[in-house]
């Protein structure tokens, strides 16, 4: 074992922290909680793009840098560590450029990745349905086939960026009559095409990242299809290792763990800095102790992605344990802030500019996104312990 | 980063699961726990024909010159095979302590000992009503012609009884010393007590024992900084044997819950019972990587006061939700004394209790992060 960087690594990250340093001293963005989801910038985009820091592991023929995992991982978890406006560049980032790289036709790599590349594209990611969540293989939103096209009729829910990205990335049932999981499909379709209606939802949160995106009668080219059709659902187990994998998943609201320990030691009360309240001690130090053991899990999944495999049962608890944390963080928060822990973002009096009300509201979704908690312990449970199924 | 064991570390691996599957049944276990000494010689002449004493010793003191994450390894199948006997005395508080704060005189005449398994060692650092402070160490070594004389209580020491020298922390007028003990010397009055799992702990009651000047251990008056390394080492040695005590309630709590039917299906085919696992094989990966992360740094010389610290308090906590949920699992059957679960269970809370469990390692984590 070794959890030593790199000098090339270590170097690599100075690099990071000192561009958004500039950038922030330049008013190009200011740190936020849950950036990654919320935070779009066309403009930082393409500064990211500018660095070579977008498909930055992907192949050199498809305009990647060919970089490692490990690189990947430590760029963005400076991003996060500065409330970076991400949200534009994420997905296709992650996992919709490695999903063409593995499954796309030549034509669909040499429309889209140069885009994702360049910070130009972005991409809202249509999977749940109203009547299916956690079961998705029951989802029934339907593509037709009719000579060179697709006609996609129902609905997607929680659909995160539809009414800001350019394209929708779609998981379709394409047969009916077959065994569930062998007909289903993936897209990827331009969302002003006609036919899509997309409504924002408004969350608790006040956000209205996600969406309802309703399909009648909308014709695509056949073109569209990712992958090979009925075969979808083959094709999205991998995905989904990429999307649960990163280090999204422990420092989505990590600017509020720096703050919430400064607050403590600047913060008084009744005469007594919070600091030196034995409870606020332990819980900070116990908030630092998980963070550590997330970030080791988080380490290893790119490390296992590193060694040239798939990190199915490694992903699964990395996600499961971060998520967790940062539920725990945004909690913690509000507890140490005490009653200046219910105020909002724009209030008077609000400590570390709201976020931990804001983060807390946040909080139950952290272990939603990407498949919930028991899916992920059902999917160690039963193909990494063996366990018999249910 | 490598988050895997090396070629020579995994061949360590094997070789002492091989060796305690087949030379430590739990039988000798249990028969251990009840034993007036604690361990058998056997077992102990066989360990050190492996090298395992010398494993973490430079070559010239006829170790084999490995690393403490090397040692790591073999702690952790010792905490799974629940080994008894002075290994972690004699090695991690004996030897390396005089690794790091002997002469070479010293070393090269009690190491060379301990790597063939001739002398066993502690440390006798806690003291009644204290935890491991320097401020509160109140044993007194006073200077007496070419003698120190020591006087006091210690409490908690490992294998004290079977020991052959006794690694004595004391205070004398230049502070924290440590002195090289004879175990026989006359006036020291050892006491074995009763513990949760039949490990040798024991009371060492000074009065008047004569030491030789030249058995101090390192400077007079710089003993402490020895015993701050020696117990992050001890630290994470313990956390290494939670690892192997975690895996083995794991794997034994899955294996259970696959073949054990209850409504006519495998009690493992339930989701609550699939969660509960899911859930052990989470604090069991944790523990691993948090463990070998500090064993690692302590390898490399690297200061890791921080980390050591957090790891003992995870490891100490999840090591015993595993085993917790693992019995729980067993059901009563699991609380059997015939069972091998109540041997990790018990062990568990020997070796959470042991430098420190997660709380007071939570106040030093929040000292380290600027509280």
């Amino acid at each position: 074992m070794d959890f030593q960087f790199t000098k090339e690594q270590e170097q690599f990250r100075k690099e990071i922290d000192d561009f958004l340093e500039r950038e922030i001293q330049k008013d190009t963005f200011q740190v936020k909680v849950d950036a990654w989801v919320t935070e779009r910038s066309k403009e930082f985009s393409k500064k990211v793009a500018q660095k070579g820091w977008i498909g930055m592991t992907w192949p050199k023929d498809y305009g990647g840098q060919g970089r490692s995992y490990i690189d990947r991982l430590i760029l963005t978890e400076e991003m996060l560590r500065y409330g970076a406006p991400t949200a534009d560049y994420w997905i296709g980032d992650r996992q919709i450029g490695p999903a063409l790289i593995a499954y796309g036709s030549e034509e669909q790599k040499g429309e889209f990745l140069p885009r994702i590349i360049k910070g130009e594209i972005s991409f809202a990611l249509g999977m749940s349905e109203p009547e299916a969540g956690c079961d998705l293989a029951s989802l029934t939103t339907l593509a037709v086939a009719e000579d060179d096209e697709y006609i996609i009729n129902g609905q997607k829910v929680w659909t995160s960026g539809a009414a800001d990205a350019e394209y929708i990335y779609l998981v379709l049932r394409t047969n009916p009559n077959v065994p569930r999981h062998r007909g289903i499909s993936e897209f990827i379709i331009d969302l002003k095409t006609p036919g899509i209606d997309v409504r924002p939802l408004e969350s608790m949160t006040g956000s209205r990242e996600w969406t309802e995106v309703f399909f009648s009668d909308c014709r695509v080219p056949k073109t569209c299809l990712v992958g090979k059709v009925d075969q979808g659902w083959y094709q999205i187990a991998s995905q989904l290792d990429y999307e649960r994998a990163g280090i999204e998943r422990l420092m989505a609201n990590y600017p509020l763990s720096v703050n919430i320990i400064k607050y403590a030691k600047e913060t008084k009360l009744d005469g007594k800095k919070l600091s030196d309240e034995p409870w606020v001690r332990y819980k900070l130090a116990d908030l630092t102790i998980k963070f550590e053991v997330g970030r080791l899990l988080i380490y290893r999944v790119a490390w296992v992605l590193s060694e040239g495999k798939v990190p199915n049962i490694e992903a699964a608890i990395a996600k499961a344990f971060g998520t967790k944390f940062e539920a725990e963080l945004a909690n913690t928060a509000t507890l140490i802030c005490g009653p200046y822990g219910q105020l909002m973002p724009d209030s008077k009096w609000a400590p570390l500019n709201g976020w931990a009300a804001s983060s807390y509201l946040w909080s139950p979704g952290y272990s939603v996104q990407g498949g919930t908690t028991e899916i992920l312990k059902n999917v160690l449970a039963m193909r990494g312990l063996g366990l018999p199924r249910s | 980063m490598d988050f895997s064991l090396n070629e020579e570390q995994e061949m360590l691996r094997k070789m002492a699961r091989d060796f305690l599957t087949d030379q430590c049944p739990k039988s000798l276990v249990r028969e251990m726990a009840k034993d007036e000494r604690g361990y058998p010689p056997e077992l102990w002449k066989n360990m050190a024909g492996l090298g395992w004493m010398g494993l973490a010793f430079p070559e010239r003191y006829g170790g084999s010159g490995g690393s403490f994450l090397d040692l790591t390894v073999l702690l952790e199948e010792a905490g799974r095979a629940c080994l008894p006997g002075p290994f972690f005395s004699t090695v991690v508080l004996g030897g390396l302590t005089i690794l790091e704060a002997g002469n070479e005189e010293q070393k090269q005449e009690l190491l060379t000992k301990v790597s063939k398994g001739e002398l066993l060692f502690t440390l006798a650092l806690t003291e009644p009503g204290a935890s491991n402070e320097s401020s509160t160490i109140a044993v007194k070594a006073i200077p007496d012609n070419n003698n120190y004389i020591i006087n006091g209580t210690k409490l908690f020491v490992p294998d004290a009884h079977i020991a052959d020298y006794i690694i004595c922390v004391a205070r004398t007028t230049e502070g924290i010393s440590l002195f090289l003990v004879d175990a026989k010397s006359s006036g020291i009055e050892s006491t074995v007590l009763k513990t949760i799992d039949g490990n040798k702990q024991c009371e060492l009651i000074f009065t008047n024992v004569k030491v030789p000047k030249k058995e101090v251990l390192g400077e007079l008056g710089h003993g402490w900084a020895a015993v701050e390394k020696v117990l992050e080492r001890a630290k994470i040695a313990k956390c290494a044997d939670m690892v192997g005590i975690s895996q083995q309630a794991l794997e034994m709590a899955v294996d259970y819950a696959k073949q054990r039917v209850q409504f006519g299906v495998p009690i493992g085919s339930f989701e609550v019972i699939q969660h509960y696992c899911a859930d052990m094989a989470i604090d069991v990966d944790g523990s691993r990587f948090i463990t070998y992360d500090a064993a690692w740094r302590l390898s490399e010389g690297i200061s890791c006061a921080k980390e050591v610290a957090i790891a003992k308090a995870w490891v100490s906590e999840a090591c015993q939700r595993v085993v917790s949920q693992a019995i729980h699992i067993f059901a009563s059957i699991g609380m059997s004394e015939d069972h091998d679960m109540p041997l990790y269970f018990k062990r568990a809370k020997a070796a959470e209790l042991a430098f420190g469990s997660s709380e007071p390692q939570h106040e030093l984590v929040a000292q380290e992060i600027g509280l």
